[in-house]
């Protein structure tokens, strides 16, 4: 690609891609490719699929796109085809020749490949048929699946880089900032703080260099949006980048990324280069006197380095240990310098927030938190997938509407948001809206989006376990009160969970959670205790059973349950005795098994094969 | 492990024996040898002028790092609260019996390394395990064993004379 050298002439090139969008009459089979769906399958679908096209000399009539993840992740791998929007889920490579014979060919609809309903069970053929989208509103997410991640003019078509040609051509970077300001947009990694005022905060202080950070660390179980972003539509987070670097009059960013997140990072890679190439990144872009450079730094397992202040450390290629606030990174941050620093679905916002107006955007969401919010609805849930919806939108909506409710029939107990820094909550906050200040009230927080549902299968002590384990390995150790708070928390918990919990121990936990809260320096520390505390707060009961009868109601407190076989339901097919490793059931074929419980080590196998319920554990 | 010196300097030199880059660095040299060889280690200490105590502080704080050599193949379970809730430690306790070794260790013959891991952001389809790079996706107790055969028969495979 040449080098553009004028606002003017990227709006140019931008329109005439648009065009070539627009004009061409081909069938267009979309084809998800974010890592999960690669984990489906989805590279293997697109090959069957080009091989036909190209066996049949279809090329002039159909054309096959790779793109990034379209959300809707349990239904992978998924293809949309375009003009129509037929929506086809779970299809395999040699679904493939019938795919084009049928329905590109013949125009018709391949009914074992539609969505199905999981309430209703009515079939959906078009993407805006399905419930997972109806309710959805998908600003940010929703470009990735028009564009291949990889093509800079696919993002050109769809109006991309325009937002910075604005910028550029027409707008001093006090406007910027203001319109950022005004639109309201709050961050998306955890806190919340006003976007716009970390901006104005960062061009205000005086300083020969500045710096622009993408948070890419995306550190929260279960949550996964930023990924989705990175590997489907990587340049408009760089787009908002490149804006907030002219914003705040920095010349250099980072974009520090998860190791564990390789495809994101292939993305993020090509997509710098490809803009350096095209001239919206680098010296003088689009020919002005502004100059940006991004370099790409990858993390290395540490949880705590989502912080700001370790990250940078780590930039710096030092042990990630938060320090001391103030100074805050916007007066001295990655080497000391003004740094302004925001996570990838912020800076994917930025675009949207330029083109659109900052009026239009702060008419979505309520009162304190504008726009949309993409949150990853995961656990047990029937529709599992990133769903981005407006601020506002209550839980019930996400988990029944869009969600499909909970599989198997099983009854809703708790949705878990905020990773490790949030809480559970149960279901009389169903319809709580969602905001900032309403989930900090209810005792969680909206942090990254991460939203994982738990059934009546799960036990929400082990939940708490699971959280505190999960702190105390990530601690930085840098506070004693974090580093022992988290351990003594855990050690109280883990005992509960092994039937040796005393009724003390409800008040020990409820003390070193606001001793770890108190003392700890950073959001690690600081907001550790949620889980224990949320917990707690909402199903006491649920602590009360393993203290005080040794039982866990959920049966999976390993030492609280047993397994065994019931005789009525077991038809002898000898599926648990193979599956068994310690040889614990004993019985020939077509007769009642027996479990012999001295043997049984609780691992789960014969309940996991058995077909007839015959399994009990209590 | 033979630890090449001039490959361990061309890492450190592709930096510019920058000290602000000796994470990105023990990534390259971790990438190579698959660990960090303390010879590696001694040759970087010496280019970028930073005390050993400070190199290996920060290889051990972050999990990526290993100071001991690690397994041909592997195998990293998702320990993310979706794949939690879907029954993941269940399949993280079969992974170690079937290996005989805790996670965060290597077989004796040196095969397998069990590893796990925050989160892959894949929840749609927990419980995940990672070996080599390939996903393997809605893991069952059931399927550890197979997953773990499919990695030790390509080894064979691989060592059979033609």
């Amino acid at each position: 690609m040449h080098q553009i050298k004028s606002p003017q002439e990227l709006r140019e090139a931008a329109a005439e891609q648009k065009r070539q969008r627009e004009a061409q009459q081909k069938a267009v089979l979309t084809v998800s490719a974010g890592t999960c769906g690669q984990a489906r399958g989805s590279l293997d679908v697109i090959e069957s699929l080009r091989k036909i096209v190209k066996e049949q000399s279809l090329e002039d009539r159909v054309e096959v796109k790779l793109t990034g993840c379209h959300g809707f992740c349990e239904a992978e791998p998924n293809i949309i085809i375009q003009p129509q929007n037929i929506f086809y889920q779970h299809v395999k490579p040699n679904d493939a020749a019938q795919i084009i014979e049928d329905t590109i060919l013949n125009n018709q609809i391949i009914e074992k490949l539609l969505y199905k309903e999981p309430t209703s069970g009515k079939e959906a053929i078009k993407e805006e048929d399905i419930s997972f989208y109806t309710k959805q509103n998908r600003l940010v997410l929703g470009d990735n699946a028009l564009i291949e991640p990889t093509q800079l003019n696919e993002y050109f078509s769809i109006g991309g880089y325009l937002a910075l040609a604005q910028v550029l051509e027409d707008m001093e970077p006090e406007e910027v900032i203001t319109s950022i300001l005004d639109a309201g947009l709050r961050g998306r990694g955890g806190a919340g703080f006003p976007t716009g005022r970390k901006w104005k905060l960062t061009r205000t202080v005086e300083a020969d260099k500045k710096y622009i950070i993408c948070n890419a660390d995306e550190g929260d179980p279960g949550a996964y949006m930023d990924r989705s972003l990175m590997e489907g539509n990587p340049h408009r987070v760089l787009e908002g980048m490149i804006i907030g670097g002219y914003a705040i009059g920095a010349d250099e960013g980072f974009v520090y990324i998860r190791d564990e997140y390789p495809l994101a990072l292939k993305h993020i890679t090509r997509a710098i280069e490809q803009a350096e190439e095209a001239g919206v990144l680098g010296e003088n872009i689009l020919g002005s006197s502004f100059s940006f450079k991004v370099n790409i730094v990858k993390g290395a397992g540490a949880f705590v380095c989502g912080e700001e202040t370790a990250l940078m450390r780590s930039i710096e290629g030092k042990v990630g240990e938060p320090r001391q606030r103030p100074p805050f990174p916007a007066v001295s941050g990655l080497w000391k310098r003004p740094t302004n620093i925001n996570n990838v679905e912020t800076w994917a916002n930025v675009p949207l927030i330029i083109l659109r107006g900052a009026q239009w955007y702060s008419e979505i969401g309520t009162e304190g938190s504008k726009g949309t919010k993409i949150f990853s609805l995961v656990g047990k849930i029937n529709n599992t997938g990133l769903v981005e919806v407006p601020m506002g939108i209550t839980l019930r909506e996400i988990i029944y509407d869009i969600g499909g409710g909970i599989p198997g029939g099983k009854q809703f107990k708790a949705v878990q948001t905020g990773g490790p820094s949030g809480g559970c909550l149960p279901a009389e906050k169903l319809d709580l809206p969602i905001d900032y200040e309403s989930l900090t009230q209810a005792g969680s927080i909206m942090g990254s989006g991460g939203m994982i549902v738990m059934d009546e299968d799960t036990c929400m002590v082990d939940v708490s376990k699971y959280f505190l384990n999960f702190l105390r390995d990530e601690s930085c150790g840098k506070c004693l009160s974090c580093r022992e708070g988290t351990q003594r928390m855990w050690e109280v918990v883990s005992d509960i969970c092994d039937g040796n919990g005393k009724e003390s121990d409800i008040q020990l936990l409820e003390e070193l959670a606001v001793a770890v809260k108190d003392a700890s320096m950073c959001g690690l520390g600081q907001t550790a205790a949620n889980p224990v505390l949320s917990t707690l707060r909402y199903f006491r009961e649920e602590y009360d059973a393993p203290i005080k009868d040794q039982r866990c109601p959920a049966g999976v407190c390993k030492a609280l349950i047993s397994y065994s076989i019931v005789a009525e339901n077991c038809t002898g097919c000898m599926a648990c005795l193979k599956a068994c490793p310690e040889g614990a059931i004993t019985g020939v074929l077509k007769e009642v098994h027996v479990l012999n419980q001295e043997k049984c080590i609780k691992c789960g196998a014969c309940f996991e094969v058995c077909k007839f319920d015959a399994i009990k554990i209590e | 492990m033979n630890v090449e010196l001039d490959k361990v300097k061309s890492f450190v030199d592709k930096h510019a024996c920058d000290p602000s880059a000796l994470i990105a660095i023990l990534q390259d040299i971790q990438a190579e040898y698959n660990y960090l060889p303390r010879r590696a280690l001694l040759v970087l200490s010496q280019m970028i002028k930073t005390s050993m105590v400070d190199i290996i502080g920060v290889a051990t704080f972050y999990s990526a790092f290993s100071l001991e050599p690690r397994g041909e193949h592997t195998a990293t379970v998702c320990m993310g609260t979706a794949c939690h809730v879907r029954g993941g430690p269940k399949i993280l306790e079969e992974f170690e019996r079937n290996l005989g070794i805790e996670s965060g260790h290597t077989t004796e013959d040196k095969q397998f390394s069990l590893e796990t891991v925050a989160c892959l952001g894949c929840c749609a389809i927990g419980p995940v395990v990672v070996v080599d790079g390939d996903y393997h996706a809605q893991v069952s107790i059931r399927k550890v064993e197979p997953i773990l055969r499919k990695y030790q028969t390509k080894e064979k495979k691989d060592d059979a004379p033609n």
